[in-house]
């Protein structure tokens, strides 16, 4: 009986994550432009993307990427997280802060590109009334990925401050009265006692957020396509470009295949240094 | 609580402070979209002339006509659009029927999974749903190759059943949160209906799923959106104008509009039409979507 029951989920399973998963780690090995059948080719692959100047760019881009992203959005859930805490319950405030996160990547990213317009874009027009000169966000290398990271952060900080809110709710007010009865500041409390308290929470929130944040694609892929030069090509947008139109479906594998490792090493050591299991709440 | 007046006056000019940077905050979160009705709502060639209007500039319909596919070529280029043909009906029909059937297989597929994870007994079960929240780890971009091969040698490129299939069975995801609701349900009830010589399927349909109604509304909310607002996948399979999903329309639109002139207000009318049905969506179960957040908390 239990067969029927399973059985629709686990055909689906094979078929869209088991197979593909070691066919993936096959096509690795393999040259394959779609056209013929993948032909055996060893460890070229790994030993061409050690070589591959774009592959490194890629990496250091995705990096920064993430490091910008990550770092400003935990930053200010944290943040808004606690402003709603202390301030207020209201469901209509906690929809609103969640609301871009709803609105697909690919609609965020125009309605900013839009807004970020060197020319006529909103928010030039806002730092001409405080006297700085047009910015060509999208445009100067240099602004290019702190740009994107922005834009998701603007998406995804509403969301990662409810997961943080619902770990503040899970902090009993018994600590709290206790730093109250002994003179504690607001502040002194928020880094002494909150902060400790919400780790368990926090660390699942990077990892889970970090994880999103290394497959930074949409955002790229509607505005800048990976440049201006390389700026923004992150690895995902690489890997993307060299299966699809390049049809270099082995070396496309074998780079998303040192991603996934990447990913697995990534979420393991932020488990392991943050000790995520223990809770000073014992 | 202190009872001085100096420290009361302290808390509230530090509450003051607090309310400030939450209503920017606010206002920062809703001013785009704000924006994007601002804009598709103008004349596109006279929007240069005014980046500082916080109205629509000549306000018109225009721009919807024009991606509606419901002006002709002359009178959206007279506008500023780009002339080429967009049927941004066309793409809301195949988002529609993408994200409904993705919605009800994956989520009634699940739940039976969900069930029998839960509530069945049989050999090697938690080692078998072990094995499936371990997908959640591999990363998309790593299988969407092979997937991309698999549905291609099926000869199923461009067509709505190669879009849906990888996503119509199951995710791990949606498997985990029914079955921590079915762990909760009372096992009396489902023992009384056996009793009664009732079968799993009656139990299933007549007993899980009624007392499960408002977890898998939620998940099915949830599903929707997600998969209504899918980029990537769809990109790599469905590129074809009669399966092509709002998402990829928006892409190909951004990339044809032109260089020196962009159709801004055109651009802004189409996200506001890819975008609208999820915040119709979102304002009709903002409270069940917002508390879901803090329930399912870690996903």
């Amino acid at each position: 009986m239990a067969m029927i029951f399973i059985a629709p989920a686990t055909v689906g399973f094979v078929v869209f994550y088991i197979w593909p998963t070691l066919r993936g780690a096959y096509l690795s090995f393999t040259e394959y432009s779609l056209l013929s059948a993948p032909k055996f080719n060893g460890l070229a692959n790994y030993d061409r993307m050690i070589h591959d100047s774009f592959f490194w760019n890629a990496l250091g881009v995705t990096v920064e990427y993430v490091v910008i992203n990550i770092g400003l959005q935990t930053v200010l859930a944290v943040g808004i997280a606690m402003l709603m805490y202390r301030l207020t319950k209201s469901i209509t405030v906690r929809a609103i802060i969640l609301a871009p996160y709803l609105v697909a990547n690919v609609v965020v990213a125009l309605v900013w590109y839009w807004m970020l317009d060197v020319q006529v874009g909103v928010v030039n027009t806002f730092l001409g009334w405080v006297g700085i000169d047009p910015i060509a966000f999208f445009g100067d290398s240099h602004w290019a990925i702190p740009t994107v990271a922005g834009i998701n952060v603007w998406r995804h900080m509403g969301y990662t401050a409810l997961l943080v809110f619902a770990g503040l709710q899970m902090i009993p007010s018994y600590v709290y009265e206790a730093a109250e009865v002994d003179g504690s500041t607001e502040w002194k409390t928020f880094w002494r006692i909150t902060l400790p308290l919400l780790r368990p929470v926090l660390v699942m929130v990077l990892v889970v957020t970090m994880i999103g944040s290394f497959q930074i694609f949409d955002t790229v892929a509607v505005t800048t396509q990976g440049g201006p030069i390389n700026a923004t090509r992150v690895i995902y947008y690489y890997i993307y470009e060299r299966a699809f139109t390049r049809f270099d479906f082995g070396y496309a594998s074998a780079m998303a295949l040192v991603l996934f490792a990447i990913l697995a090493v990534v979420s393991l050591v932020q488990l392991r240094l943050l000790r995520a299991r223990e809770s000073d709440l014992a | 609580m202190s009872v001085t007046t100096g420290s009361v006056r302290q808390v509230s000019v530090g509450r003051t402070v607090a309310w400030v940077l939450l209503v920017i905050l606010l206002i920062v979160t809703l001013f785009p979209f704000y924006w994007m009705l601002r804009t598709a709502f103008s004349d596109n060639t006279q929007l240069p002339g005014h980046p500082n209007s916080l109205l629509p500039v000549e306000t018109t319909l225009g721009a919807f006509k024009r991606v509606l596919g419901l002006s002709s070529i002359e009178e959206a280029q007279a506008q500023g659009g780009s002339g080429a043909a967009v049927n941004f009906w066309l793409y809301l029909r195949n988002s529609l029927v993408v994200a409904t059937i993705t919605t009800v297989c994956q989520v009634f597929f699940s739940a039976m999974a969900a069930y029998a994870f839960a509530r069945l007994r049989w050999p090697g079960r938690d080692k078998v749903f072990a094995l499936f929240l371990a997908a959640l780890m591999v990363p998309p971009i790593f299988t969407v190759l092979p997937n991309f091969v698999l549905i291609k040698n099926l000869g199923l490129l461009n067509s709505f059943a190669g879009i849906i299939l990888p996503g119509a069975f199951m995710t791990p995801f949606a498997i985990f949160f029914l079955r921590q609701f079915f762990l909760g349900i009372n096992r009396e009830l489902e023992e009384a209906a056996m009793i009664d010589g009732a079968g799993h399927r009656l139990i299933f349909f007549r007993l899980i799923i009624p007392m499960s109604a408002a977890p898998i509304a939620t998940l099915a909310i949830l599903t929707y959106i997600n998969s209504w607002n899918d980029y990537f996948w769809p990109l790599l399979v469905g590129q074809q104008e009669n399966v092509r999903v709002l998402t990829v329309a928006l892409g190909v639109f951004r990339s044809q509009t032109p260089q020196g002139g962009p159709d801004w207000a055109g651009l802004m009318a189409a996200t506001l039409i890819a975008a609208l049905p999820m915040i119709i969506l979102f304002l009709a179960f903002a409270r069940r979507i917002t508390n879901s957040i803090g329930f399912s908390g870690i996903k």
